[in-house]
């Protein structure tokens, strides 16, 4: 009967509902466990405890959120509604009970979960590095709908309420803490005691302070909410995020009234989650659990990777490994060759632990290594040299006999086939490709792959390793830059071609980030880097139709090699990109646009026909973190197939005939 | 093997490897590395290079005079850096400028006796970071003021605040002052120098000579121990930076008397630089050179410590030596190689003379006949504490550790690193290379 929460009333009279999702390792709050919690709470007011403590029995957290794989199945809006009213009830039952309530939080408390502990009197949680509180619902193209936007404003106040609900961010114990979040914030060897004090003590709950609760003065508010607008539109375009500008206009217009904002919660949410974005978001959401998947066929465990080169993309992967905990040795030829990436690392550290001992302890981990003496003790060997054939198949010569039995060896090569890279090497079936993109601690994706020689084996201990240290593999077939720089550089290209046709770089990038991608194409190639840029497009142009704009080359060897050189496409003034203002009216721009994306959404089509990757759902995935493609379009396979193929053609027939080939069998699926 | 003539009775000691870190000039700000910093940079390549994993240590031992606030038992703090596991025990050893000789002759003592099997030991100081406190007068001062309750009290206690209250206690300059006869360290090689007739020129021209040969050594690649240190900031120090390579007699006779003032000798140039660096060598049994088929660099045969006069504390390695090589039935001609810690110029020509004296061997070293001469082409060939600088708790274990990359590097069997003590102490360690198992 009861599959997923648990009642137990101790010798104090007091009742600890333990939620222990059923056939799952992470709490969430489905419709059953939804329903199952109602039919408690109506066990729990007959009993008539001292008080009530929910609490997880996951070591992975409290509550991971509302049901988002059952989110992506609905498309009645008045489905939706008709389900958040059903968890408003529930959560005012809690709200409701005579006695007091504390949520005893640890690790996740995301979403729902957050709402739910919000309907409680108090909240404790540990404070170690795994807590995180939040409301991330923005991120899935949606606002907090289960009471969270009534009931966080209440608690903190209406700006750091708002806040925490419009950048989605997760706060740790600390923080929350000090926001008013959470009561109390403990060790774990003090979690229960500090639930029981509150319980027993029954301070006067947490409330903002009159300047927090001003802005919800009514003749405030719609002053207020024009300044969030623009806030936020500084970060997301309301034509392709509109959950931040709908909460914004559901608390302007609601603030401060109860009834009134629990029933525009269940309106607005509802509308937003039937809605084609955030249904992309949430298929993009939950795509990264399948790509997080192909890191669990194998049960490889690396605890020391050793890596080799100690340039920008070597130096990255050695110090995100030793941040991700891992025993680390970097090797170049000699020490200067390694003191900026010590240095790099130190940033990085820093930025992301902030805690001196954290630091110290990953400093610790990451050894610059010279002489090369991890090689036999590494689980993982990655090669980061420069692209040079000679050169690598020369290092794997002097690698391979000094690797521990079983260590995997791979190349974060971007160009050279594995096929060519292993056929010097004795065991030509271990050498797997391990393709970062840069920056590394920012981009998730890591292509993993594999030539027609390649062990699965290997190829999937790559994989598992690539998702121990907290990034999201995709294997791919060994072929011409793979995945992601094969769909990227047509696009790049065109871009240069519209260039050299007299567009201003600065109408191009707008053109595309209209569309939706993080970055135009003019400042992402500088970005990337002109030679490296240069360097991909010539591989490809070896084997497929690419055409390599003289442009490029005269740049590249004139010096003027992108944000790095302070020149590129665009002049570099501190590291910002010199951008012309935009002349192009609204009409043109769409056009530029469009010439640009339908060259990436071509190659997309001719990756999936060629089997790069195994399916269409992996191929959005990888295009997605690896390149940033608008994510609420669900990936290009999926924005091509929803446009559907009247749309479609006519926008192909306009541009070259050989783009026309494999577009017929995308439709065909 | 069992060497009756030994202090060091038991299980045969082998040098497996070791490390060290340049060593940072650190007159001004506190440097970019704590002691603990140093020490685990050092080890953590010698442990990489080693066969072994670092839990198989039995235990770590380090020397170091003054540790950071945060660095209570510094040896058990490295320990847990490197890896080397909770179970790991670490204990900090202190002889002032010997402590690591003595962290060393600690290691030995417990593999010898069957305690342990695989010791790594060392030394590392940061004396940039050594405190700077606040005065006695201060003190008081400062808990008058939490005592005060009300405005008026704590006006009152304000108001009985005086500047000289603000003079700070250096930690460096008292450590390097000796707490019973008063003296500076720098006096006490003043007072050899007098009482042994040294001229500010002899004085001058050891000097100089430790930085040409430390020169000529880093250009021949014979320090090869050292690891370089990378800088949180992205710097990276791969070598001694207390180098004057084009330094002369001329230059140094220009620096003005540090210790006695206007009209002394020992100055700034002819005494050993404070700096900042850490020393480690793994040391192991029989045992564990078969278990671990670990590489053997030469043998610590034995250990003297002894104790003089603290005025002439600079004399301290001529009290140690003298029975070592005694015991051993070894004269001068039997050792190949010779590091002495170069605290002063002074000290090291007083030691020389006192050497071969009749008086001083007689009437200090209980020697009927005076030793015969140690030729400066066999003593710090590479350099010493004056041009490679004296981080007082590393500098036994580099210079034990130096030693025997020299027997290794030309081929010689015998040598003896020694050190003077502050407070009036000597010791000595006999090392050889002689790969019997």
């Amino acid at each position: 009967m009861n599959k997923h929460w648990r009642i137990e009333q101790d010798k104090d009279g007091i009742i600890w509902l333990h939620f222990n999702q059923a056939d799952s390792s992470a709490n969430v709050l489905t419709v059953e466990a939804l329903d199952e919690l109602n039919r408690q709470l109506g066990e729990i007011e007959q009993a008539n405890p001292a008080g009530v403590v929910f609490c997880s029995d996951k070591p992975s957290g409290f509550i991971a959120g509302a049901d988002v794989k059952a989110f992506s199945r609905i498309t009645e809006t008045e489905e939706a509604e008709q389900q958040i009213r059903q968890a408003h009830a529930i959560f005012d039952r809690i709200e409701q009970l005579k006695c007091p309530t504390v949520a005893m939080i640890h690790g996740f408390c995301l979403g729902g979960g957050t709402e739910l502990a919000l309907a409680c009197r108090y909240r404790v949680c540990r404070d170690d590095p795994g807590t995180r509180i939040g409301l991330p619902e923005v991120r899935l193209g949606i606002f907090p709908g289960f009471g969270g936007t009534v009931r966080s404003t209440r608690l903190i106040g209406h700006l750091p309420a708002l806040n925490i609900m419009l950048s989605g961010r997760a706060l740790s114990g600390s923080a929350a803490r000090r926001l008013g979040v959470v009561d109390m914030s403990v060790p774990e060897r003090q979690l229960k005691a500090a639930a029981r004090h509150l319980l027993s003590t029954k301070p006067k709950p947490h409330q903002p302070t009159w300047l927090q609760q001003l802005p919800g003065n009514g003749l405030l508010r719609p002053l207020v909410g024009r300044f969030l607008k623009k806030q936020v539109a500084k970060q997301a375009n309301p034509a392709h995020y509109p959950a931040p500008y709908a909460l914004i206009r559901h608390w302007t217009k609601h603030a401060n009234h109860p009834k009134a904002m629990y029933n525009s919660e269940a309106a607005e949410v509802a509308k937003l989650i039937s809605s084609d974005t955030a249904q992309n978001l949430i298929r993009i959401f939950l795509l990264q659990d399948q790509l997080k998947a192909q890191g669990r066929k194998s049960d490889f465990k690396a605890t020391h990777v050793h890596v080799i080169g100690g340039g920008i993309m070597g130096g990255d992967i050695a110090a995100w490994c030793a941040l991700q905990g891992m025993q680390v040795t970097l090797q170049d030829r000699a020490p200067e060759f390694l003191s900026q990436a010590m240095g790099r690392a130190d940033g990085l550290f820093k930025k992301k632990l902030k805690k001196p001992l954290l630091v110290r302890d990953a400093l610790d981990r990451l050894m610059p290594d010279c002489k090369a003496t991890g090689v036999p003790k590494a689980d993982v060997v990655i090669e980061a040299i420069f692209e040079n054939t000679q050169a690598k198949q020369q290092l794997y010569a002097q690698l391979e006999p000094r690797l521990k039995k079983g260590a995997l060896l791979c190349t974060n090569t971007s160009s050279i086939p594995l096929e060519v890279l292993n056929s010097t090497l004795k065991d030509p079936a271990r050498l797997v490709g391990l393709h970062f993109f840069n920056p590394v601690a920012k981009m998730q994706l890591v292509e993993i792959v594999s030539a027609a020689n390649t062990d699965p084996n290997a190829a999937q201990q790559a994989a598992a390793f690539a998702k121990q240290i907290g990034r999201l593999p995709l294997p791919v077939k060994s072929s011409p830059g793979f995945l992601v720089n094969r769909i990227l550089m047509p696009y790049l290209l065109e871009a240069i071609v519209l260039l050299d046709s007299g567009v201003s770089g600065s109408a191009i990038d707008k053109a595309a980030t209209d569309f939706g991608m993080p970055m135009g194409p003019v400042e992402l190639a500088d970005t990337v880097g002109l030679d490296i840029c240069l360097a991909v497009a010539d591989k490809l142009a070896e084997s497929l139709p690419v055409n390599v704009p003289e442009r490029l080359r005269t740049m590249v060897s004139e010096g003027k090699l992108g944000r790095k050189s302070g020149q590129g496409f665009y002049l570099y003034s501190k590291g910002e990109a010199q951008k012309a203002a935009v002349t192009e009216g609204a009409t043109v721009l769409p056009a530029l646009a469009e010439r640009m994306i339908i060259r990436m959404l071509n190659e997309a089509i001719a990756c999936l026909r060629e089997g790069i990757v195994p399916d269409a759902d992996l191929l959005d995935a990888g295009v997605v973190f690896g390149t940033g493609f608008a994510p609420f379009r669900g990936g290009p396979i999926h924005y091509v197939k929803s446009e559907g193929k009247e749309k479609m053609q006519p926008r192909i027939q306009t541009l070259k005939s050989d783009m026309d080939a494999g577009w017929a069998d995308i439709f065909e699926h | 093997m069992v060497n009756a003539k030994t202090n060091l009775k038991g299980r045969a000691v082998y040098v497996v490897d070791g490390g060290r870190t340049p060593f940072l000039r650190a007159m001004g700000p506190p440097g970019p590395f704590r002691a603990s910093d140093l020490a685990v940079q050092a080890g953590r390549h010698l442990l990489a290079r080693q066969p072994i994993e670092a839990n198989a240590i039995d235990e770590v031992i380090l020397g170091c005079v003054s540790s950071g606030p945060d660095e209570a038992n510094i040896a058990r703090l490295v320990a847990l850096r490197l890896g080397c596991g909770e179970q790991v025990p670490a204990w900090t050893v202190q002889r002032n400028c010997a402590s690591a000789m003595q962290s060393i002759d600690c290691a030995a003592t417990n593999i010898a006796i069957g305690r342990s099997d695989l010791v790594l030991a060392g030394g590392t100081e940061a004396m940039s970071h050594h405190p700077v406190l606040l005065n006695e007068q201060m003190v008081t001062w400062l808990a008058g003021w939490n005592k005060a309750r009300t405005a008026m009290e704590r006006m009152r206690q304000l108001g009985k605040l005086r500047p000289p209250y603000f003079q700070p206690i250096i930690a460096l300059l008292r450590g390097l002052t000796d707490p019973v006869v008063g003296l500076s360290m720098g006096q006490t090689a003043e007072e050899l120098a007098w009482k042994f007739n040294i001229s500010r020129e002899e004085m001058d021209s050891y000097a100089a000579q430790s930085h040409h040969r430390l020169a000529a050594a880093q250009k021949a690649g014979h320090l090869s121990e050292i690891e370089p240190l990378y800088a949180p900031d992205g710097t990276l120090h791969s070598a001694d930076e207390g180098l004057r390579a084009d330094t002369t007699i001329e230059k140094l006779g220009q620096l003005k008397p540090f210790f006695d003032r206007t009209v002394g000798k020992v100055t700034a140039g002819n005494s050993s630089q404070i700096t900042d660096g850490a020393a480690l060598v793994l040391l192991a049994s029989s045992t564990a050179v078969r278990k671990y088929k670990l590489p053997v660099l030469g043998r610590i045969v034995d250990c003297q410590w002894a104790g003089l006069n603290p005025a002439y504390m600079g004399l301290g390695p001529l009290h140690a030596m003298a029975p070592l090589l005694q015991r051993h039935g070894l004269s001068v001609a039997d050792i190949d190689y010779w590091e002495m810690n170069e605290a002063f110029a002074a000290q090291i020509l007083a030691c020389l003379k006192a050497w071969t004296e009749s008086d001083y061997c007689r009437d200090q070293l209980h020697q009927e006949q005076p030793f015969d001469p140690i030729s400066m082409d066999r003593l710090n060939v590479d350099g010493g504490a004056i041009s490679i600088g004296h981080p007082v708790g590393t500098s036994g274990t580099r210079i034990v550790l130096h030693l025997l990359k020299v027997l290794e590097r030309e081929g010689a069997r015998r040598g003896i690193a020694s050190l003077c003590i502050g407070g009036g102490q000597g010791g000595a360690m006999l090392v050889e290379r002689q790969e019997e198992r």
